[in-house]
């Protein structure tokens, strides 16, 4: 009879508490424009499907590490912003000699590392060496190896010696982490300057990251950000239903889209990503040698209806390996666009009237088998038959990347600004033309970003013209977040992930 | 009896240490090379030469071998090749979360199957046991991950009640919230493992029900239910039990699929993680204790077999013979 009451009671008293909490609620949320209040003290949850395999960003941490520790716990002395330009963060300043081989930074005043050190030109020049060190892992390793000597002539100015010019050179050290010289175990746990310090990482699950008091700069919009890991989409699509988190940093299940749109609680944005689906042919093996042949097949395939089969009304068709974030992007999609009698007129012009066969090597995971099979059934109506051959990433490594044993091949290229890769005669698809050669070459010796930009513009264009590979579209980058949530980054340039200004209401 | 528990207790080490072998080789067997997993396309062969030293694997195979099992002896299950973690605490963390899913799920199991697996052998000419043989016949033929896929639409995107999946990173410090966590699981397992549990109850009992010393003590003037209690549950048991046994060794090992669906960070996941990355370590560690495992489960079923059915103590020690 008691308990009965006392349930009563308490079942009372949770209503009435209910009504007055929402009754504040929705006060509080008049007052603010766009419904609901900043809470600066707020948790935000984000889903993520790349956990990092450790907290190193020179031992083969992977892209989970990016996209949790970039920019968040560790800053650079530049800092690629979400629209592709580069800024100074940690670089109060900085001067190029004359001749441009040597380039001198001054250090941002009170700054301090998470474990109380202020930052000294020291740390600068060991972050540095880390990257270039013999054991380094680091994917911008090769970038900076222009590095001849580092100095440091006072605790704020670092002076870097180039052995040749490289107007990249600024741009390459936004993905250097600044570290503090005497930490340990950076596997494991880290020492940076960011908005954030890791909290914990609890292995396949989550990782959390608290707001730091000390930072240099604006504090994180946010107390505490939860990246929280799925093996799976639907896992991940299902926690933002229930949510369990507040946003998914890069949706890959596009069929799971439709159900975001329709319900008002979700926004789901497009954004513009850097990877872009290739299908690259081995330019040294015969009949890819002929750029009629390359013309052809480029013209055969028609991108748009591939792109949309695989991701609706989402991504973008591109001519060339170039996305529109890079400096030096123009719409080149009109070059080689699809058009099947023009791709049978080169075909016969190049010897092959009745066609050709060839081997495609295709990584046994989505995106490539479902692009394969729509290149097969196009190539088919011009008389090339297509073999699909499904090979391993480990073997396309192997096989490919390392012994330049293919016909053509399917592979997504995820960096940003990549077009120099055609450059160089030696990359896999055997692309050699010297002129091209040369253009990058100055480009990177260019005395000034326009020039540099003019160049790889002309590079741009006649990669493009050569059919140097297939481009076939490029990623979409789709965040899709609750309405509770407000700036967060939406084009995750090389899955940076900033977390330091996402707003959550209620 | 004691010479028996001797005598399985070699036979689980001898096991253990077969197992170890095949387990390192068959892994070294396998196409690819770790050091791909830990160098990002575009490494020179400098890179890669100097990730395979750092994790080892430049070694000879036989300095391997002995480098593991030496680690093993001492109780370290090594450090994992891409985290640098060691892997001995990162297993018994996620054991935190496989083996109360998988002994949560044999439970509920268990008390579902038994009763239902004997109404469907004893009441088998009404409706009801037909029911219940057609439903386990069912049941046996449903994909985990299809039937986690509706329990989650079901229970998580409509209803609310519980999470659709994942695991509180904290792990156990909120009870609460880690059975909540575990129900949905849990709950697919036990409905899976019931349905083949609730087949072989029903087989067992049927082949008791038709036995002679059944209708012996029947005659006897026993009545049903004492007959049962005294005879008939224990010749049912026997066999029920080995199969118990093979049920709950391969949950455990089988519950990959399910913590893939829920996201639950547990051995499973651990497993297939490790695979896609080559980490040798990882891979070898989780292994070893699911086999571990194994072998105990076995050996528990073993022991509680003999003790239910005095016939096989001579049989199973050797000593008879």
């Amino acid at each position: 009879m008691s308990t009965k009451k006392n349930a009563l009671f308490a079942a009372t008293t949770v209503a009435a508490l209910a009504v007055t909490l929402t009754a504040c609620g929705g006060s509080g949320g008049t007052s603010a424009s766009g419904g609901g209040t900043w809470n600066k003290d707020a948790i935000v949850n984000i889903g993520s499907l790349y956990e990092p395999q450790n907290l190193d960003n020179t031992a083969g941490g992977g892209q989970g590490v990016t996209e949790v520790l970039n920019g968040n716990v560790y800053e650079g002395l530049f800092r690629l912003t979400d629209d592709g330009k580069v800024d100074k963060l940690l670089a109060d300043d900085y001067r190029t000699s004359a001749d441009g081989l040597t380039y001198t930074f001054t250090l941002r005043d009170g700054v301090k590392f998470h474990s109380g050190k202020a930052l000294t030109s020291e740390d600068v020049k060991y972050s540095l060496e880390k990257v270039l060190a013999d054991d380094s892992q680091s994917a911008r390793k090769s970038n900076l190896e222009v590095v001849k000597d580092i100095a440091t002539p006072d605790a704020r100015t670092v002076k870097v010696t180039l052995s040749q010019k490289s107007v990249s050179f600024v741009y390459n050290l936004s993905y250097v982490w600044i570290i503090n010289a005497q930490a340990k175990n950076l596997k494991t746990s880290e020492d940076g300057t960011g908005p954030y310090t890791l909290n914990k990482w609890t292995r396949g699950s989550a990782l959390s990251l608290n707001r730091f008091a000390g930072y240099w700069g604006d504090a994180a919009a946010n107390k505490q950000v939860v990246f929280h890991y799925y093996k799976d989409a639907t896992a991940l699509n299902n926690a933002l239903l229930t949510n369990a988190v507040d946003v998914v940093t890069s949706e890959q299940s596009p069929d799971a889209l439709e159900q975001f749109k329709s319900n008002g609680s979700y926004k789901v944005n497009d954004g513009d990503s850097t990877t872009k689906l290739l299908l690259a042919f081995n330019d040294k093996a015969k009949p890819f040698t002929d750029v009629k042949v390359r013309q052809a097949v480029s013209a055969a395939i028609d991108d748009k209806k591939l792109l949309e089969s695989v991701w609706g009304g989402y991504g973008k068709q591109i001519g060339s390996m170039v996305p529109p974030t890079d400096p030096w992007y123009e719409d080149l999609t009109s070059v080689n666009a699809y058009d099947v009698t023009k791709a049978k007129k080169l075909l016969a012009e190049a010897g092959y009237a009745k066609g050709f066969s060839f081997t495609l090597d295709t990584p046994n995971y989505d995106p490539h088998p479902t692009a394969a099979t729509f290149i097969k059934s196009q190539l088919a109506k011009v008389g090339i038959t297509v073999k699909i051959n499904t090979i391993t990433p480990d073997e396309w490594y192997t096989k490919v990347y390392k012994n330049h044993d293919f016909s053509a091949t399917l592979q997504e290229h995820v960096n940003d600004r990549d077009l120099v890769w055609y450059g160089n005669p030696d990359f896999y698809w055997g692309y050699d033309n010297p002129q091209v050669t040369q253009w990058v070459k100055e480009a990177e010796e260019a005395p000034g970003t326009a020039a540099q930009t003019a160049l790889l513009k002309k590079v741009n264009e006649q990669t493009a013209k050569d059919a140097a590979s297939d481009w076939l579209y490029l990623y979409p980058q789709i965040v899709v977040a609750s309405t509770k949530l407000s700036g967060y980054p939406v084009n995750g340039l090389n899955s940076q992930f900033f977390a330091y200004d996402i707003k959550k209401t209620g | 009896m004691a010479r028996y528990l001797l005598r399985r207790f070699a036979f689980l080490l001898v096991s253990l240490a077969l197992a170890s072998v095949v387990l390192f080789a068959l892994l070294r067997l396998l196409p690819g090379d770790p050091a791909n997993a830990l160098t990002s396309v575009g490494a020179s062969p400098e890179q890669i030469a100097a990730a395979r030293h750092s994790i080892g694997s430049d070694r000879p195979l036989p300095e391997q071998f002995t480098h593991w099992i030496g680690q093993l002896a001492s109780g370290d299950l090594g450090t994992s090749f891409v985290s640098s973690l060691p892997v001995g605490p990162e297993v018994s963390a996620r054991l935190n979360v496989t083996v109360p899913l998988t002994l949560a799920a044999f439970v509920l199991a268990v008390l579902v199957a038994v009763p239902a697996g004997f109404v469907a052998a004893y009441k088998r000419r009404t409706w009801y046991g037909a029911l219940l043989s057609g439903v386990s016949q069912l049941g046996i033929a449903v994909p985990v991950f299809w039937l986690g896929m509706i329990l989650i639409w079901i229970f998580a995107l409509n209803a609310r009640w519980l999470p659709s999946g994942g695991f509180p990173p904290d792990g156990w410090a909120d009870p609460a919230e880690a059975v909540r966590a575990l129900v949905l699981p849990v709950v697919t397992i036990a409905l899976v493992m019931s349905a083949s549990l609730i087949r072989y109850v029903r087989s067992a009992t049927l082949d008791v029900l038709g036995s002679d010393h059944l209708r012996t003590a029947r005659a006897l003037g026993s009545s049903f239910g004492r007959a049962m209690w005294r005879h008939g549950l224990r010749n049912a048991a026997v066999p029920v039990i080995s199969i118990l046994g093979i049920e709950l060794a391969s949950t455990l090992l089988g519950a990959v699929v399910v913590e893939s669906v829920y996201a639950l960070p547990g051995l499973g996941s651990m497993l297939a993680n490790g695979i896609s990355q080559h980490d040798y370590p990882v891979i070898q560690g989780v292994l070893f204790v699911s086999t571990l495992a194994v072998l105990l489960i076995g050996f528990v079923a073993d022991l509680v077999q003999r003790i239910i059915d005095p016939r096989l103590r001579g049989r199973l020690s050797g000593g008879a013979r």
